[in-house]
């Protein structure tokens, strides 16, 4: 039986405040006392200064090692961090936005990583599996260029696709992993969980349950994990790897060969969005299907001097409207919005507004960006494409 | 809007030293060049010389706190230290970093929607009424709120009454307490006054409940907790603090009063600005502001508004630049025969208060001080 799969209150992701590691010298750098000495900057603006691991509120890690995974074009690697004591754990599937400073760029760029460990106690090291996409200067910056003992920024874990089963079912019954490609990372943090948690037979760590994991990766050479996997395959744990190169497809009679029942078996996806379509469809309207993704939804930029051609989701109002080239700010007035603004010719950053995704143009400088989660000032930015706007 | 077009000054374009409306719009074109091309330039060095300038603050900052504990030798020190620190937070650091100068590192501790300052004015408020009503409006006399802070007679077009007998004294307050003032700034008492505004209710309601906050947290760290934290050194701590915190407000006082106030600088009446192209605000920021030069010490110490002009035309823009810039400003400001308005601290002083006191009594549109419009600065630039 897994100690895991229990009340996710019980899990530290929301703990006690203040009840952090470090014991009574985090206690004290928590303090009133001591937040009110250091008003308004924070007392971790002051501990930095002296160790970037010394921290009080924020997180942050220091890269441990970094192990290539796979090589080619879009190679993987797993970096392993050693947090500060601030971090509180993450549950097995969860994600962590991780913070960078690229040399040379000089900005701080933010992106969400899946944790790929086991799920991890308060201030433990913890592992990254990333792929180096050509269009993520992150992940291509992680992949290749970072170094063991360089710091990164974190947030604690966050995300709700995590091993914990519907209320309906035991903690024994059948569990199925599909991933594709990176998507593995999630399932392999849930599989190494339920192999580290769950009991030993024989000496061989079982995951205590039956599990169904099925993997689909462009080749064998870009399978990540593919050692890991072929002794979870080998061994007696309770748990079935499937994995399919290539031109294999997703297909239902597959799955329903594999898991007759898998309509009412929890079901964790998380692959690229052909993939999730495909088992989309096969699950119907099951409510044991749940999905994590990546990439938000890809938008396109129109070419400079070719018309402008997308919609405008102003995501908060729910509210969407066809790009006419006129900035984001009147476009926002035009549906009977009313966002904040001022001086409403780019110089106030009263109206500074998140562009979760999409691509816009600058106004005045003609710059284009399709950054996600970018801040913009939407009185000088229009959409160049479909973008979502925090508004 | 078609004789805009026409290459002949019109009325509205002598107020704007006989530059002609392509000309004006080619002076805009011009500044946004340079913009454009400092903004590209914008990197490592930037967010290098930032993280440099706040070590620098923090560092000072710790040593003043802990100078307190050596008592009598240690007190002077402590207190330069802290008012080293606590200029380099509200000018260098705190005003640039909220003007959004920052905000493309991406870096949450220098983004301008997250930073507070050490000083009373709580950010959120000082961003509405400075990045938008003061930088949007500048020196236009009843919308400015910036113009005499709503205290003072600092404009001849503000109309005199006995009350500005006052201007010197006001003025000397203001200076002393020039933090509580800068906060206090925000409720826009004018318009309490005037009875348009409640002051403590209505749309201040949340103003002033951020700055009594605010103020209770300065408080409560500068003259109760450290004071207390160095036991029987109490008074002396808290007399240090005090003194750290008036240095500080005098300084940032008399840089602020040199950007728009000495004799040359020009003011605009609300109708003058209605409709304003592009490059008639560059010119209106232009015309507004006034330099001082100084040596590279002035500069970071004034947050670099010792290169007010440059700010004006580029507030979003790190600070560091605008020395920088200002080579190309000021030839650009000779090329359209244009004042380029700028003086040593003591002679821009001297100017500032000569005008204070001036201006305590009736009239002042005399030479010295600036008439309506541009057109009173031309008498060292008048347009070919």
């Amino acid at each position: 039986m897994t100690a895991l799969i229990s009340d996710p209150a019980a899990l530290p992701t929301r703990p006690a405040k203040a009840r952090a590691g470090g014991g009574p010298l985090g206690l004290l750098l928590r303090s009133k006392l001591v937040t009110a000495l250091a008003s308004p900057h924070g007392v971790d603006s002051y501990l930095e200064r002296f160790n970037p691991m010394w921290a009080a509120h924020e997180v942050r890690a220091r890269i441990v090692s970094i192990h290539r995974e796979t090589d080619g074009s879009a190679p993987v690697a797993t970096l392993t961090l050693q947090p500060t004591s601030t971090w509180r754990g993450h549950r097995a599937g969860q994600h962590v936005l991780v913070g960078v400073e690229i040399p040379g760029i000089a900005k701080r760029f933010t992106r969400a990583f899946s944790i790929s460990s086991a799920a991890s106690g308060r201030g433990e090291q913890f592992t990254l599996t990333i792929r180096a996409h050509d269009e993520g200067q992150v992940s291509s910056y992680l992949v290749r260029e970072a170094q063991a003992g360089q710091v990164l920024h974190l947030s604690q874990a966050q995300g709700e696709f995590t091993l914990v089963e519907s209320p309906a079912t035991p903690t024994i019954s059948r569990l199925v992993f599909i991933t594709g490609g990176s998507g593995i990372t999630p399932a392999m943090s849930m599989v190494r969980t339920l192999l580290r948690d769950g009991y030993q037979r024989n000496g061989v760590a079982h995951a205590g349950r039956k599990v169904t994991f099925l993997h689909f990766a462009r080749s064998p050479e870009d399978q990540i994990f593919a050692e890991e996997l072929a002794e979870i395959a080998a061994a007696d744990n309770g748990v079935d790897v499937h994995l399919r190169h290539g031109d294999q497809v997703f297909s239902e009679f597959e799955l329903r060969r594999l898991v007759p029942d898998y309509k009412d078996t929890d079901t964790w996806l998380c692959g690229p969005p052909g993939l999730v379509e495909l088992v989309k469809a096969a699950y119907g309207d099951s409510d044991r299907l749940r999905m994590e993704f990546f990439k938000p939804a890809v938008a396109r930029a129109a070419q400079p001097g070719e018309e402008i051609e997308g919609d405008i989701s102003f995501t908060r109002s729910g509210k969407t409207v066809a790009a006419s080239g006129a900035s984001l700010l009147e476009q926002a007035e035009e549906l009977g919005l009313k966002p904040e603004f001022g001086c409403r010719m780019g110089i106030c950053f009263s109206c500074t507004r998140t562009k979760t995704a999409g691509t816009v143009r600058n106004i005045l400088t003609g710059e284009e960006s399709a950054l996600p989660d970018e801040e913009v000032r939407i009185c000088v930015t229009a959409a160049a494409g479909d973008c979502h706007i925090d508004l | 809007m078609t004789e805009l077009m026409e290459p002949v000054a019109t009325t509205t374009d002598e107020k704007y030293h006989g530059l002609t409306h392509a000309e004006i719009d080619q002076l805009g074109a011009e500044l946004d060049a340079l913009r454009l091309r400092i903004i590209a330039d914008l990197g490592e060095v930037d967010a290098e010389y930032l993280r440099k300038v706040v070590k620098a603050q923090r560092s000072f900052e710790i040593a003043g706190r802990a100078l307190f504990y050596l008592p009598v030798i240690g007190w002077v020190p402590a207190v330069a230290a802290l008012s080293v620190s606590k200029i380099l937070d509200n000018m260098e650091i705190g005003h640039n970093v909220m003007h959004g100068q920052y905000d493309w590192m991406g870096d949450p501790s220098f983004n301008s929607r997250m930073f507070d300052w050490d000083t009373m004015a709580p950010a959120e408020n000082w961003k509405y009424g400075h990045n938008y009503m003061h930088h949007t409006y500048t020196n236009v006399v009843g919308k400015d709120r910036d113009v005499g802070y709503g205290i003072l007679r600092m404009d001849p077009e503000q109309k005199w009454n006995p009350y500005y007998l006052g201007n010197p004294l006001w003025a000397f307050l203001l200076m002393t307490f020039f933090e509580w003032g800068v906060a206090l700034h925000d409720l826009e008492t004018e318009e309490v006054f005037a009875g348009r505004r409640k002051m403590f209710g209505g749309e201040n309601a949340p103003i002033w409940r951020r700055i009594r906050k605010k103020m209770g947290k300065q408080v409560l760290k500068d003259y109760v907790l450290f004071p207390a934290l160095t036991g029987p050194l109490f008074l002396s701590t808290l007399a240090g603090n005090a003194v750290a915190n008036l240095v500080r407000n005098v300084w940032t006082f008399n840089i602020i009063f040199c950007g728009h106030f000495p004799a040359g600088v020009a003011s605009f009446s609300v109708e003058e600005t209605e409709n304003e192209t592009r490059g008639q605000w560059y010119l209106r920021q232009m015309l507004g502001s006034a330099n001082i030069t100084g040596g590279k010490l002035m500069h970071v110490m004034s947050g670099n508004l010792s290169h007010q002009i440059e700010h004006h035309l580029f507030p979003d823009i790190p600070a560091r630049r605008y020395p920088e810039m200002a080579v190309e400003v000021q030839e650009i400001c000779e090329r359209y025969g244009l004042p380029y308005n700028k003086g040593p601290l003591h002679k821009q002083l001297f100017s500032v208060f000569s005008k204070i006191v001036r201006l305590s009594f009736p009239g002042g549109a005399q030479k010295e001080a600036p008439v309506r419009g541009p057109q009173a600065v031309t008498d060292d630039s008048l347009a070919a």
